[in-house]
């Protein structure tokens, strides 16, 4: 029925995925989201957002340490649902947090920084989330790498987004900051120690187009 | 004899600790819901409605000599998140750590120092300092800097009135406040997320201002440690941040004190922190907040705009006449 062991874990893996959802939703029912029901919800889907965005940033170190290449093509789906955790993150705030009051959105966005680059972020991740099919990988060609590489300017947005929001205690954004790192440091060496008979090292300015790129 | 036992209370009138957390168990077991708590809360004092519903309200019943002078039509919030939603750094910068960590502080025994210009300076017990005051209850919105309020009863005595006694002599133009420091019953403060000891400051004039409140207790009961105990002040129309917990020291200065979030962040945390709608902060919008109260689901809906001094304006404007309060936020 499935083509290999990497698509016949997908649907166990969309399941996975889908468990911060469930648990929030059950959670609200049972209404066990403590004292500011609103603002467990707007943490625990920007977590998960950004827990998943790392997720699609640590497929390249992987696939570098354990030489698991398939783990690639988990990708497009963890980054799917980074998306699907970003709009429904941004939709709590618009519609529950402002509630009555969305129309302040667009002060908000002009004036305070974390919403700035949150709302950046979102925006920039608009285009990577149009083009994760097939189709627009085929049509976009070498240009589909070189727009995806936006992921690194949105998970930092991400990181200053959730850095900037917090009021004194900066641990939990500085470990994610942390982890984001950590793989980005990982693929500087790896680049060039990984074997050579796999990926040719190219000339510099003439980079091969990287189909998955990273 | 209790240290903190209010000396109109007879003893008589206060069922051991001991007792009513017997009491409780055995209704939990029967399966006797919030209706059958009330009976170990203390009749005499007539627990609010807010609390009849909390079975982990574990605190002494206070009495309270007056109440109704200080009311407010808003719904209160409930003794439940009041107590469990709290900003007290000292115990974990989680706003559920506090009701979490506290448990090891030990509020008894209390005493105070009064310091600076005054007549009347030294070390007094808490019992000292409580001792010519009736408690009474008032009912005040309470506005985070973060945009999430509250309504809380809260028992205690007028600032004023304490102040007075101590004699503050002319040059006193502010009053300081400091928080105990005691980092091995606080874990929080293991973490230099703030400058420790916490301070707080304020004009003489706000000090003295009859809104201006110190809390020994909220719901008619001594203070759980997580709300500040045993002593707090209450600045209604500012920033709830002002309003400093577990008082050990109260001076009397003649230049504006140094206070811990001014010094964390001078840009974002004013001397004053008066809640004012049209002064934001660079994080958040103070025109708006979220209403923490009533009880039950309340996801949707619960957002109000913010009124200048907290919906206190008639009462303390007066105090900033003629001041830029954009420049002094």
């Amino acid at each position: 029925m499935f083509r290999d062991r990497i698509a016949a874990s997908k649907p166990l893996v969309f399941l996975l995925c889908l468990v911060p959802l469930a648990a929030l939703v059950w959670d609200t029912i049972q209404n066990e989201l403590g004292t500011d029901p609103v603002a467990q919800l707007e943490h625990r889907t920007g977590l998960w957002a950004l827990r998943l965005l790392l997720a699609t940033l640590a497929i390249t170190p992987l696939r570098r340490v354990t030489d698991w290449n398939k783990a690639v093509r988990y990708r497009r789906m963890l980054g799917l649902f980074a998306f699907f955790y970003v709009n429904v993150h941004f939709a709590v705030y618009l519609f529950i947090d402002l509630g009555g009051y969305s129309a302040d959105i667009v002060e908000q966005i002009a004036k305070k920084p974390y919403i700035t680059v949150g709302f950046t972020a979102w925006l920039l991740l608009l285009p990577l989330a149009f083009s994760s099919t097939q189709k627009a990988m085929r049509r976009l060609g070498r240009r589909w790498g070189q727009l995806h590489k936006l992921v690194y300017a949105i998970a930092l947005l991400a990181l200053l987004h959730f850095l900037w929001l917090v009021k004194a205690d900066k641990r939990e954004p500085l470990a994610y900051i942390a982890v984001f790192a950590l793989l980005m440091l990982w693929r500087l060496p790896w680049k060039k120690l990984s074997s050579p008979d796999r990926r040719p090292s190219p000339p510099p300015r003439t980079h091969a187009p990287q189909t998955q790129s990273d | 004899m209790h240290p903190r036992q209010r000396n109109d209370v007879r003893p008589s009138e206060i069922t051991p600790e001991r007792v009513y957390r017997q009491r409780r168990e055995l209704l939990k077991m029967l399966g006797i819901g919030s209706v059958g708590l009330v009976a170990g809360c203390g009749s005499e004092n007539a627990p609010s409605a807010a609390i009849a519903e909390d079975s982990s309200a574990t605190e002494k019943p206070l009495t309270i000599a007056k109440k109704g002078e200080y009311t407010l039509p808003d719904p209160q919030t409930s003794f439940k998140d009041a107590t469990h939603y709290n900003n007290y750094y000292e115990f974990g910068t989680d706003k559920s750590d506090p009701a979490r960590t506290s448990g090891r502080f030990k509020p008894t025994p209390w005493s105070v120092e009064i310091a600076g210009h005054a007549e009347l300076t030294g070390k007094f017990t808490l019992e000292d300092i409580l001792k010519p005051h009736a408690l009474e209850e008032r009912v005040y919105r309470h506005r985070c800097v973060e945009g999430w309020s509250m309504v809380i009863p809260w028992d205690g005595i007028s600032l004023a009135d304490l102040l007075k006694r101590f004699k503050p002599t002319a040059q006193a133009k502010y009053v300081a406040f400091t928080t105990v420091n005691r980092p091995s019953e606080m874990s929080g403060m293991r973490s230099a997320v703030l400058d420790w000891p916490y301070r707080e400051g304020l004009r003489i004039d706000e000090a003295m201002h009859p809104l201006a409140f110190l809390s020994t207790g909220l719901y008619g009961r001594e203070l759980p440690n997580q709300n500040g105990a045993p002593l707090r002040l209450i600045v209604p129309w500012k920033y709830g941040f002002k309003g400093i917990k577990s008082i050990v020291k109260i001076e009397f200065t003649d230049s504006r004190p140094r206070t811990t979030w001014n010094l964390a962040g001078p840009g974002e945390y004013g001397f004053y922190s008066n809640v004012n709608p049209d002064v934001d902060h660079p994080r958040w919008s103070q025109r708006t907040e979220r209403r923490i109260a009533g009880d039950g689901f309340n996801l949707f809906g619960n957002r109000i705009e913010t009124k200048p001094f907290n919906g206190y304006a008639d009462q303390v404007a007066s105090l900033y006449a003629g001041m830029d309060l954009r420049k002094n936020f």
